[in-house]
Order: C-alpha cells, then structure tokens, then sequence
C-alpha cells in the first residue's frame, strides 16, 4: 500500500498483527483497533492532509502502550508509511513501544505514562474552544486499568462540571483493572454530568453510533467492551 | 489568631503576586494566544480577568495534575498558558505532569510561583519550595526567572510568555528595597571589588548589600538564574582571582553544577549560601526562617569573613 490509501478494516487488521512490538503484551497491542478503526475511518474530520489545520479534529492515544493498533490505523489511511511499521522499535524508528508525537505524523500526543492524555484531551478541549474552534472535537483513548490515575479523576469531574461538549473519552474496557470498576465504569463518568453509551469493541456500527451521538452541553464517554 | 496569610512583618505592597495577577490581565487583553490556568490559588485576584475572558482564565479547582495537563493541551492548542498555584504543588506535586506534558510534547509553558522557601513560614514545610529550582535543572531548557522585586516582574512575565521555551517565574514575599537587574540574562555589576564575585539572585540581594558593606568583592545581581550568564560570569570571575560566592534564595548549591562547569578550566574557590536541605520543623516569620538559614545579614556576612579570610575566623 501506498501512502495516501485508504485500506480496508481486513488490512488495518493485518498490519497491526505485522507490528505488535511487544512480545509480552500481544492483545494489549492490539484490541483498540475496532475503536481506533472506526474513529478514522467513519468519524475524525482529519487525514494526512490536513495535520496543521486548526480547526482539525483530535484523537489522543492516552493508552500509549501497546499501540500497534494506533500505528496500523495510521499507516492504512497514509498517514505514515507502511514500511516503517516493519522497523517498530529500532533505533532508528519513528514509531517506538510508545509513540512520540514529536516524531510520529499524526499522533496529536507522546505517550506510555498513564493518566496523561484525559488531562491534556481537557487542554486541548479548552483551547478548541478559546480559540473558536469548538467545533473541532477531542477523543482521547484510555484503558479501564488506565483509570485508576487519579489524574483521570480529576479530569472527569472537571470537564463534567464545565459541560465540555467538544470532548469525547473511549474506554477501551477489557476488564483488566487490577480492583475492578463496582457498579461499572459509566457511572462513575454519568455522575459528573457526562453522556455515557456502551458499545461492543467489535460492533463498528454501535460504536460509530455512540461515537457520535449528540451531546451538545456535556462531554461524551463511550465505553467499548472487549470480549474475551 | 490563626492566619491564613504570612505574617506582615515584611510585606512590599504591592505583592509580587499583585503585580504579576495584573499583569497577566494585560497580556490576556493583549494577546488571545495566552491563557491563566489556576487551581484556586489566587482565583479571587482573576476575577475581573475571567469576567471578561471566561474561556482564558480556566479555574480547575484544587486538582494540581490537570492544572498542569490542562496547561499542556492549551499549549496543544497553539496557546501559551500560564499556571499557577503555590510552589510546592506547582511544581512538586505533578513534577510528572511538567517533565511529561510541555517538553514531552514538543510544546512549552509559563509556569509561576507563589510562597517560594518559606514564605508562608506559619504554615510550614508544607507551604516550602525550597527544592524547585534543582528540580527545573532536571529538565532541558527550562527558563527560571526570579524577580528581587515587585516592579521587575512585568518585564519578566513578558519575557517568559515570548519565548518559546519553558519558563518558571517564581515570586516570593521576599524581596528588595528597590528593583534591579537588567532585561536580558547577564549578570548586573552593583559594584566592582578584587577578592571575590559575589552573585546574588532575587530577594537576597540586600542582604548581600548589608553583609558585603566594607567587603572588597564585586556584587553582581541576577533576577534571571537559568540560563546563568556564564560567559559574564567568567569574566567577573577573572578579576577577581577567580573566587566565586553564590547567594540564591532556595537550596544551597542548587547552581554549583553550572558555576563548576563555567570555570572547569580555570583552579576556582564556590562558597555556596542558600537554604539549607533539612526540614526545621518551625514556624514563625520568613524574616525569622531566613535568618535560620543564614541568609541574613549577619549569616551571608560570617560564612564570607569564614572564606576568604579562614585564618581570621
């Protein structure tokens, strides 16, 4: 493929398999792709054109670790080249076990430390709007284990309490935090005021429903639920 | 009484803090890049600010991690934010969230300070930040700029939200009779003398005056710690037999690495004055603190008779 073409889902898939960059953590790397997928796909008003526009809209892979499933996305719809995803992890390569935003054409954020990109989502959110770009939206990835930094909770409760309509959260929940989520982890955004759906990881057109529902005086959270 | 305020026995009016709420207020009139991100802390002197620019005066409430994720997303964004709260949390509570989500990033903030060492000397070491210019040093390109006085902290804000670097301006209730310093990063002469360069930043410099009267050694002031002006300290150095005496208002020997490594081909003497490493467990007045760490007069002026004159001492 070349850079600039729009694959399939099935080559999405493919590609991701090809550059699980970490042994250890096969599915980690690779069980956001439906949610990464449908976003660029079906969702995001951006593509590797439009990478300095302002009035773009913005995903943030919080989740920064294990992100074969971002870079396979990224490479499908051309954002970077096919080739460099053979090269994942070397010196010499772009694309790290974490991505580097400095380095990556089209990762809005570095990350791989948890609990960083909600609260950076709620700062970009912030600006869009200063800056009269509200339109734009923000949708920032994160892990369910990922929300057990408290960073994340601060930002909930924030970005609930002002209405921040332009920023969107997908929970990729493949139940794996440690002490769990009692009485689920859509609630505990519900309660700070946020439009909550919940969708199968595998379902794309349920996520695209949930991803863009409207919710014009809240921030939105869909929580994508992985089968095992 | 209990006091939720220092103790007035050595207020400048205005504040640093005063001056520095106003003119912020300037520069979001002035330019609709910048951005106040607060976490409470000095909420009620923006007020009038937020009134008219309610999406760029951003109250996050007490949450110091996303103040400063917050600052970083703006920064995302193409704004320049300016955060603040007191020290400690500032800078030390969410030192991830500064190391991570400015330079990480590829972008940059202005970061400031109130309570500085141990302003708030009533409420204690949790109120102290003597530690955060070595924390800065830990990250590349950070600017540090450290106001003596009221009046030079509007030329300094200006020159921390033009850059495109990393700045931390870190006010304090100490502070000078009148201001100094010159608007750039070299090192101002005060006065020339022959057997030591004594440099002084911020607040300390009076002290530095009072302990140093009668002394011949060169004062050199700086509101402006990192980048230290080494070339001008070189200089300064040469004439005066390569003697150096470094007086900072936070932890001692915070800036020996940078002193050591401008004169690292020259034999050279550092005497390093500044706040000392352990916890007091006091509290009392910053005057009374100060005094503490031998930081006033009486103390800067011993441990330099001690120097330069050991046999004497």
């Amino acid at each position: 493929m070349m850079p600039g073409m729009t694959a399939t889902f099935e080559e999405a898939r493919e590609l991701a398999r090809r550059t699980v960059v970490d042994a250890r953590y096969p599915h980690i790397s690779t069980y956001t792709l439906d949610a990464i997928w449908v976003l660029y796909d079906r969702v995001l008003r951006v593509d590797p054109e439009s990478l300095d526009d302002p009035a773009r809209d913005r995903f943030l892979l919080s989740k920064g670790h294990g992100p074969s499933a971002f870079y396979a996305v990224l490479a499908a719809k051309g954002f970077i080249p096919v080739a460099w995803l053979d090269t994942v992890a070397a010196l010499e390569s772009p694309l790290g076990s974490h991505p580097d935003a400095t380095l990556v054409p089209g990762a809005e954020i570095s990350s791989g430390s948890l609990g960083h990109g909600l609260p950076l989502g709620v700062g970009v959110a912030l600006g869009l709007r200063a800056t009269r770009y509200a339109d734009a939206q923000v949708y920032v990835l994160i892990g369910d284990a990922e929300l057990d930094e408290g960073s994340n909770h601060e930002a909930m409760a924030y970005a609930g309490a002002i209405g921040l309509a332009n920023l969107n959260v997908v929970v990729a929940d493949n139940a794996s935090a440690t002490h769990g989520w009692p009485g689920g982890i859509a609630s505990r955004f519900e309660v700070h005021g946020w439009a909550a759906a919940t969708a199968d990881m595998g379902d794309h057109d349920a996520l695209h429903a949930a991803f863009t529902a409207p919710h014009h005086d809240r921030p939105q959270v869909t929580v994508a639920a992985v089968r095992h | 009484m209990f006091r939720s305020d220092p103790l007035t026995d050595d207020h400048q009016q205005p504040t640093m803090r005063d001056a520095f709420a106003a003119h912020a207020a300037d520069l979001l009139d002035a330019d609709p890049r910048t951005a106040v991100v607060l976490a409470d802390i000095s909420a009620d002197r923006f007020r009038a600010a937020a009134a008219i620019h309610p999406h760029r005066v951003i109250n996050v409430g007490i949450r110091e991690q996303l103040m400063i994720g917050v600052a970083g997303g703006l920064a995302l964004a193409g704004m320049r934010p300016i955060a603040h709260t007191y020290a400690p949390f500032l800078v030390e509570r969410a030192f991830e969230q500064v190391k991570l989500d400015f330079e990480h990033q590829g972008t940059s903030g202005v970061l400031v300070s109130v309570g500085a060492s141990y302003d708030w000397a009533e409420g204690s070491f949790t109120h102290f930040s003597p530690r955060d210019v070595a924390l800065f040093d830990t990250l590349p390109g950070w600017r540090v700029f450290v106001p003596g006085h009221a009046a030079e902290v509007p030329a300094l804000l200006d020159r921390a939200v033009d850059s495109d670097q990393g700045a931390y301006l870190r006010l304090s209730l100490r502070h000078n009779a009148v201001p100094h310093g010159d608007a750039d990063d070299t090192l101002t002469v005060l006065r020339s003398g022959t057997r030591a360069t004594v440099v002084a930043v911020g607040p300390v410099l009076d002290n530095v005056l009072a302990a140093t009267a009668g002394v011949d050694v060169t004062i050199a002031y700086t509101n402006t710690p990192r980048p230290l002006d080494s070339t001008g300290l070189r200089h300064l150095a040469a004439l005066t037999g390569d003697t150096v005496v470094m007086v900072e208002p936070y932890l001692e020997g915070t800036s020996d690495w940078l002193i050591t490594r401008a004169l690292a081909d020259r034999p050279h003497r550092l005497l390093s004055i500044g706040v000392g490493r352990d916890e007091l467990r006091r509290y009392g007045t910053a005057a009374q603190h100060e005094r503490l760490h031998g930081l006033d007069p009486d103390g800067i002026a011993a441990r330099i008779r001690r120097f330069l004159d050991p046999a004497d001492a």
